[in-house]
């Protein structure tokens, strides 16, 4: 029951640059919306009498990465990062897929987490999922109430699910690798 | 000393110090290891933390290194107490992306085993909630009741626990001969089990005090924590994946005839058949929560009974599992089912090799302990228990 395109129009109205595009041949239509729109677009569609998408269900961080040199030329994409929500509503029962574009490292400088604005405040399921992906895919969340990791040790260094993450030789006397 | 003051005097004085309460990782309360950091103020909590991860098992990165069907047995080990359901919400998820059509019979045979893994699924809920109150004989009639349903898990493929019977494509084998006959002996003799059940603990005087008006959810607080399963539908959301989700897994579920439960002007569906709600329940409290539990087990009875009719009268193939290297299309889709414990949701980007680029598993459970936090803030002590037992976690899947 993905209904993408109904509210498309709405979206591209009222926010007209910030949505960057749409793919509608996919299993399931996403809508690309600007990393600094994120807050306000998802606001909007939690409030707006017609979408009314009151329930976040995931937040996933896609790391789209090549380490192998070699299969990176035939790859087809450049390195980026994806944050994708996924959200549906209660009431009309349907579901939308937004997606954000971050690049891998901010300002190009590896080991420099891209940021982006967090949900938190829209959605509160968004606090542990926000927390996830920081923890585990490296994206920094601004204006989260409590950012820090989750499911690994907070002494863990890195974010494992980056396509380059090496495990660490040794962590508290425990062999890594 | 001016005595409009006394009493805050008074107030001050026996005020005690804040006590930092360490509860898990290996407590018996907390299902698995789960830690609990209380600040409390005498018998008052004023504070709760949890924290995670002690169950990590890295699902998600394995998943980027693995086929979708060799994927499967780390599905199991999300949610191991439903593994089947798990296995159900893969399977869907990467025949969403295949566009792969069940054959008739393998979608009568997975209705008739993801109903009976909610049973299961369901029963330890049920008894282990009974022991987080300080009763332990539930726990033992539950487990009993439940090891039947291991059995019959057990002759359909091998295993007990962590079964990987469900796979994309269909199901690894068809039902062996002689088990509709002894699965419906086995639903015969479950029913007027569940009367005990219910006087051990639904009807109990002790069991209401515990858990009637303690840890009230409401409406709005569910779903903005993404609250799902038992969670949400016991604060009173009409929300239930089986008939509101995707077409592909409410399809599933065609020619069905099932009452979504949840509470609709203070009565539940079929309610005339089970023991009334006390009125010291609030909606939303741990006692409903404990209730639409119960009622689903019922429910989920009489949909095995209609898949097991359903399964008699359909021809053909049960379905074949898809090839282990099978190539799967570029693009990435996102699929949620009803599990026991909630929606389950699986997200799988393909660059369109036999390998996913991404996999990502959404848990319910994740999003069900979220709540605690607010939930125990103000709450007793003895309390704790109380609440995150009925939220009926299982730590495998919140870490993955």
């Amino acid at each position: 029951m993905s209904e993408g395109p109904q509210f498309l129009d709405a979206l591209k109205s009222r926010f007209g640059d910030h949505i960057r595009g749409v793919n509608l041949d996919n299993i399931d239509p996403w809508v690309e919306v600007a990393p600094e729109a994120i807050v306000e677009v998802c606001r909007f569609l939690k409030t707006d009498p017609d979408a009314r998408f009151d329930m976040l269900n995931c937040i996933s961080g896609v790391d789209y990465f090549q380490p192998d040199p070699a299969k990176a030329k035939r790859a087809g994409f450049e390195p980026h990062l994806e944050v994708v929500y996924h959200l549906s509503s209660t009431i009309t029962k349907h579901t939308l897929v937004l997606k954000v574009i971050l690049p891998r490292w901010k300002d190009d400088q590896p080991g420099q987490l891209p940021e982006l604005d967090s949900v938190a405040g829209v959605w509160r399921t968004a606090d542990w999922h926000e927390r996830e992906v920081f923890d585990l895919m490296g994206v920094y969340f601004r204006g989260h109430p409590g950012l820090k990791r989750i499911l690994l040790p907070e002494d863990w260094e890195g974010h494992p699910l980056r396509k380059d993450y090496e495990l660490p030789l040794e962590y508290h006397g425990i062999r890594g690798r | 000393m001016a005595t409009a003051n006394r009493e805050q005097i008074i107030e001050l004085d026996v005020r005690t110090d804040e006590l930092l309460v360490n509860m898990g990782p290996q407590h018996p309360s907390t299902h698995g290891v789960l830690r609990l950091v209380l600040k409390t103020d005498g018998e008052i909590v004023t504070h709760v933390e949890p924290h995670i991860g002690y169950l990590h098992r890295c699902a998600e990165k394995i998943g980027e290194n693995l086929t979708p069907r060799q994927w499967i047995p780390y599905t199991d080990r999300m949610d191991y107490l439903a593994a089947m359901n798990m296995n159900l919400g893969w399977s869907l998820c990467v025949e969403k992306l295949l566009g792969y059509e069940l054959p008739e019979k393998a979608r009568h045979i997975r209705v008739i085993i993801a109903e009976l893994g909610r049973i299961a699924s369901h029963l330890v809920g049920m008894g282990t909630y009974g022991l987080d109150l300080g009763t332990f004989s539930p726990f033992l009639y539950a487990f009993r009741e439940r090891e039947k349903i291991l059995d019959l898990f057990e002759e359909v493929c091998g295993a007990r626990l962590t079964n990987s019977y469900i796979t994309p494509g269909g199901v690894t084998g068809d039902l062996p001969a002689g088990w509709l006959e002894k699965c419906e002996a086995f639903l015969d003799q479950f029913v007027p089990v569940i009367t005990e059940y219910h006087t051990l603990l639904t009807t109990n005087a002790i069991f209401i005090q515990r858990t009637a008006g303690i840890g009230v959810i409401s409406r709005e607080m569910a779903i903005d924590y993404g609250c799902t399963g038992p969670v949400l539908r016991g604060s009173g959301v009409d929300h239930d994946l089986r008939r509101d989700g995707e077409e592909r897994y409410t399809e599933m579920y065609d020619g069905y005839a099932f009452e979504v439960i949840v509470e609709k002007d203070g009565h539940y569906p079929r309610d005339h058949d089970y023991p009334p709600v006390p009125p010291e329940a609030v909606l939303g409290d741990c006692w409903h929560r404990f209730y639409v539990r119960m009622l689903e087990v019922m429910q989920a009875i009489d949909i095995v009974r209609e898949g097991i009719e359903f399964y008699r009268a359909s021809s053909g193939d049960w379905g074949h599992p898809i090839k282990l290297n099978t190539k799967l299309p570029k693009g990435e889709v996102y699929l949620e089912t009803e599990c026991p414990r909630g929606q389950m949701g699986f997200y799988l980007v393909s660059d369109g090799s036999a390998i996913p680029w991404r996999v990502r598993a959404r848990s319910s459970c994740f999003c069900n302990l979220s709540v605690t936090e607010e939930l125990c803030r103000g709450c007793l002590l003895a309390d704790v228990a109380a609440i995150v037992g009925s939220l009926d976690i299982v730590m495998g899947e919140i870490d993955r």
